[in-house]
C-alpha cells in the first residue's frame, strides 16, 4: 500500500506518482485534481477528498473507490475496470463509457450513461443508488444503466426527457414509473423475470459495497426501457 | 471553437473598425482589443455569501479559485464583492479603466458635470510579474447632482446607468467596470488567483462575493472584456457561451442599451437589469425569461396559474432567452442568484454551512472555502438558486 499526499499536488504530479508502480494506494487531500488514473490498469486506488473532473478517463482495469462526491464526467471513455463512489456524481457520468462498471451510492447528475456502447462481451454497466438528473441515457447506444432511486422520498427518480436519442442497451429503473415519460423511439415496460437476471449480480454487488438490503431493492417491480428498433432515425430525414 | 495563438498585429484602424464599427470613435484605446491584435478566444465560477451580512475578506473567494485553475487560461479573472465600502454606502462607487491621463482628464472633467465627487482615487494594486500592461485603475465615489436629474427629469438609477452606457460607448479609451453602490468589481487579465493579489482582496471584507476565470473561445481576452460584468449593484459572472447573443443584443439595445464589451456575457447584465429594475420583475420571473422551460415543460405543469405565468414570461420576452451553455451568479445588494441554462450544459454545485452559502463549478472550490461544507447538490437547469441576506444585515 503506497499513501499519496496529494494537497499541493498538480493533477501530473498526481498521476505520476500513480504510474510509478502497480498495487494498492491511497490518495489523501485530493481537491480537484483532473485525470485521475486515466487509463491506467492494475492498481486499487482509494481516494479522500474531492477528485477533479474526468476521474478514471479511459479506465482499463483499475479499480477506484472515492469515499466522497466526485465532479463531472468520471469514468469518461472508461474501458474495463470499476469505479465505486460513495458520495454522488456530477454531470455525464460514464460519458461514453464500452466497458467495466460504475457504481454511485448517491446521486447523479444530469446526462448520466451519456452515450454509452457495448461491443459482444464489452457491456458497461452503470448503478446510481440514488436519483438522477434530466437526459439519462441520452445518445445510449449500450449498456446497462441501473437507477434505484433510494432517499428519491416520492419524488421521481429521474429528470426530464430520459433516453433522448437512445438506440442501444437497457436502462433499468426502480419503480413502475408511470408518471414519467419516454421518447417514442424506446419502449418502457416493467421487468420479467429473465430482465432481472440480468442485473442480480449487479445489485449483489451494489448491496455489498454500500450494506444494503437486496430484499428491499427488489420488494419493488422495475422497469426496463430499450429501444425499439435498431434505426431509430428511419424516418428523421428521409426513408431509409 | 478555438482560435489559435497567432501574434498578427493588424493595422490599428481597419481592423478595428470593420469588426466592430459601432464602436469606431473607442480606436485610440492603447488596451487592444480584438481585431488590432488577434486574441485567442471556457470558463470557472464561484461564490460565497453569508446570510446573518457577516463580512469575509477576499481572500477567501481568491483562494477557491485555484483549484479550477485548469478552467481558466489567463485571459481574464476577476471579483465582485459586496457590503466592501461601508463608509461611502450611499454614493455610488464608480471603477473605470483608462488608457491614458488625458483620457481621464477629460472624463473626469464630464464626470464633474453629472455628479458630486465626494472621493477620486487610484484603485490600490500590487505589481505582481503575473499581472502586466494595466490601463490606469481608478475609483469615484459620486452622487448625482440633484440639478442634473431635475432638468433630466429621471431618477438616480436610470441616470447612473445611463452616464456609464454613454461613457462605454462615447469617450475613446475609459471603461465604468463597476457602478454599484457599496460594491464593487476588480478585473483583469490574468489567472483569477493573481487578479485577486493584484487588487489586494484580501484588505477588503464584503457580505458576499462572486468571482470568475476566464477562458476565452470565441470573443476577445482582455481588461473590458474580463467578468464580473456589473451595472448598477448587478454584477454577472458566467461560465459558458451564448447563442442568442445577437438575437438578445438587438432587443436589449432597442432600450438604450450598449453592448460595448465584446463578450457575450455583458448583455445577461443588461438583460437582468432591465427585467428587474425597468420591468419590475422579480428574481424568479427573471430567471423563468432569460432560461425559460421547454414548451413541453410548461405544459406539463400540473399547476395551472404556473403554466399561464411561464406562458405570458416565455411570450412576451421572447427574445431574452438565452440560449447556449451558461452558469452564472447574478450579484446584487443583499443577495445572490445562482442559474443554469435550461439543458444544464454547465456544472454548478451548491453547498453550505452555518450562516454561509457557497456556489461554485466544482466542488473542491466550495471545499477550499468551507472543507466541512454541507448539503451539496447540484441544482436542475433552469432552477433559480437565490440566497437573501437577511433584513438590515447589509
Amino acid at each position: 500500500m503506497k499513501l499519496i499526499d496529494a494537497v499541493n499536488l498538480d493533477y501530473k504530479a498526481l498521476n505520476t506518482l500513480l504510474r510509478e508502480e502497480t498495487g494498492e494506494f491511497t490518495v489523501s487531500g485530493c481537491l480537484g485534481q483532473r485525470f485521475i488514473a486515466a487509463g491506467m490498469d492494475e492498481r486499487r486506488i482509494t481516494i479522500d477528498g474531492i477528485p477533479g473532473n474526468a476521474l478514471g478517463a479511459y479506465l482499463n482495469g483499475a479499480e477506484l473507490i472515492v469515499n466522497g462526491n466526485t465532479q463531472d464526467a468520471v469514468g469518461d471513455t472508461m474501458n474495463e475496470g470499476k469505479i465505486v463512489i460513495h458520495g454522488s456524481i456530477g454531470d455525464a457520468a460514464g460519458y461514453a463509457m464500452r466497458g467495466g462498471k460504475i457504481f454511485v451510492r448517491g446521486n447523479a447528475g444530469y446526462r448520466a450513461g451519456i452515450h454509452m456502447k457495448e461491443y459482444k462481451e464489452k457491456v458497461p454497466v452503470l448503478v446510481i443508488g440514488g436519483c438522477a438528473g434530466s437526459f439519462l441515457g441520452e445518445y445510449q447506444a449500450g449498456g446497462k444503466i441501473i437507477v434505484l432511486g433510494l432517499g428519491a422520498c416520492g419524488r421521481e427518480i429521474i429528470g426530464n426527457f430520459p433516453c433522448t436519442g437512445m438506440h442501444g442497451g437497457k436502462m433499468y429503473l426502480r419503480g413502475d414509473c408511470t408518471m414519467l415519460s419516454f421518447p417514442g423511439q424506446v419502449t418502457a415496460r416493467l421487468a420479467c423475470e429473465e430482465d432481472m437476471e440480468e442485473i442480480r449480480g449487479f445489485l449483489s454487488e451494489y448491496c455489498a459495497l454500500f450494506d444494503c438490503d437486496q430484499t428491499v431493492l427488489t420488494a419493488s417491480p422495475f422497469t426496463v426501457v430499450t429501444p425499439d428498433s435498431k434505426n431509430p432515425y428511419q424516418q428523421m430525414y428521409v426513408a431509409n | 471553437m478555438f482560435i489559435l495563438a497567432q501574434a498578427q498585429v493588424c493595422s490599428e484602424m481597419s481592423a478595428f473598425a470593420f469588426l466592430f464599427s459601432q464602436n469606431a470613435r473607442k480606436e485610440g484605446s492603447d488596451m487592444k482589443t480584438e481585431g488590432q491584435v488577434r486574441i485567442p478566444s471556457g470558463c470557472a465560477i464561484a461564490a460565497v455569501i453569508s446570510k446573518e451580512g457577516n463580512r469575509m475578506s477576499g481572500e477567501l473567494i481568491t483562494n477557491a479559485m485555484k483549484p479550477m485553475h485548469d478552467r481558466s487560461n489567463g485571459l481574464g479573472g476577476g471579483f465582485a464583492g459586496y457590503g466592501i465600502y461601508p463608509e461611502y454606502k450611499d454614493f455610488y462607487a464608480l471603477h473605470l479603466f483608462y488608457n491614458e491621463r488625458s483620457t481621464r482628464k477629460n472624463c473626469e472633467q464630464f464626470l464633474k458635470e453629472q455628479f458630486e465627487i465626494v472621493k477620486s482615487e487610484i484603485i490600490p494594486t500590487r505589481k505582481i510579474p503575473s499581472i502586466t500592461d494595466e490601463p490606469i485603475i481608478w475609483r469615484y465615489f459620486v452622487s448625482p447632482l440633484k440639478s442634473v436629474l431635475a432638468s433630466l427629469q429621471l431618477d438616480e438609477k436610470e441616470f447612473v446607468a445611463r452616464t456609464v452606457m454613454k461613457i462605454n460607448a462615447e469617450f475613446p479609451g475609459a471603461y465604468v467596470f463597476s457602478s454599484g453602490k457599496n460594491m464593487g468589481t476588480f478585473k483583469a487579465v490574468g489567472f483569477p488567483e493573481d487578479v485577486g493579489v493584484f487588487y489586494k482582496l484580501d484588505e477588503y471584507e464584503g457580505y458576499s462575493w462572486t468571482a470568475h476565470g476566464r477562458y476565452p473561445t470565441n470573443t476577445p481576452g482582455w481588461w473590458g472584456g474580463a467578468h464580473p460584468f456589473t451595472l448598477l449593484d448587478r454584477s454577472i459572472v458566467h461560465n459558458g457561451e451564448i447563442s442568442s447573443y445577437d438575437a438578445n443584443r438587438r432587443f436589449i439595445e432597442m432600450f438604450g442599451y450598449r453592448c460595448t464589451l465584446q463578450t457575450d456575457t455583458e448583455v445577461i447584465t443588461y438583460i437582468i437589469d432591465y427585467l428587474l429594475r425597468v420591468q419590475g420583475l422579480t428574481l424568479e420571473e427573471a430567471a423563468s425569461v432569460i432560461a425559460a422551460p421547454f414548451w413541453s415543460t410548461i405544459a406539463a405543469k400540473a399547476d395551472e396559474t404556473e403554466q399561464k405565468k411561464l406562458t405570458y414570461l416565455r411570450t412576451v420576452f421572447s427574445s431574452l432567452l438565452v440560449t447556449g451553455p451558461f452558469s452564472i451568479v447574478l450579484g446584487f445588494n443583499g443577495g445572490l442568484m445562482a442559474l443554469n441554462d435550461r439543458l444544464k450544459l454547465r456544472s454548478m454545485v451548491v453547498g453550505e454551512k452555518a450562516d454561509k452559502v457557497f456556489i461554485a463549478s466544482e466542488e473542491a472550490a466550495i471545499r477550499t472555502m468551507e472543507p466541512a461544507a454541507e448539503n451539496i447538490y447540484a441544482p436542475a437547469g433552469g432552477e433559480p438558486v437565490i440566497i437573501q441576506v437577511k433584513e438590515d444585515a447589509f
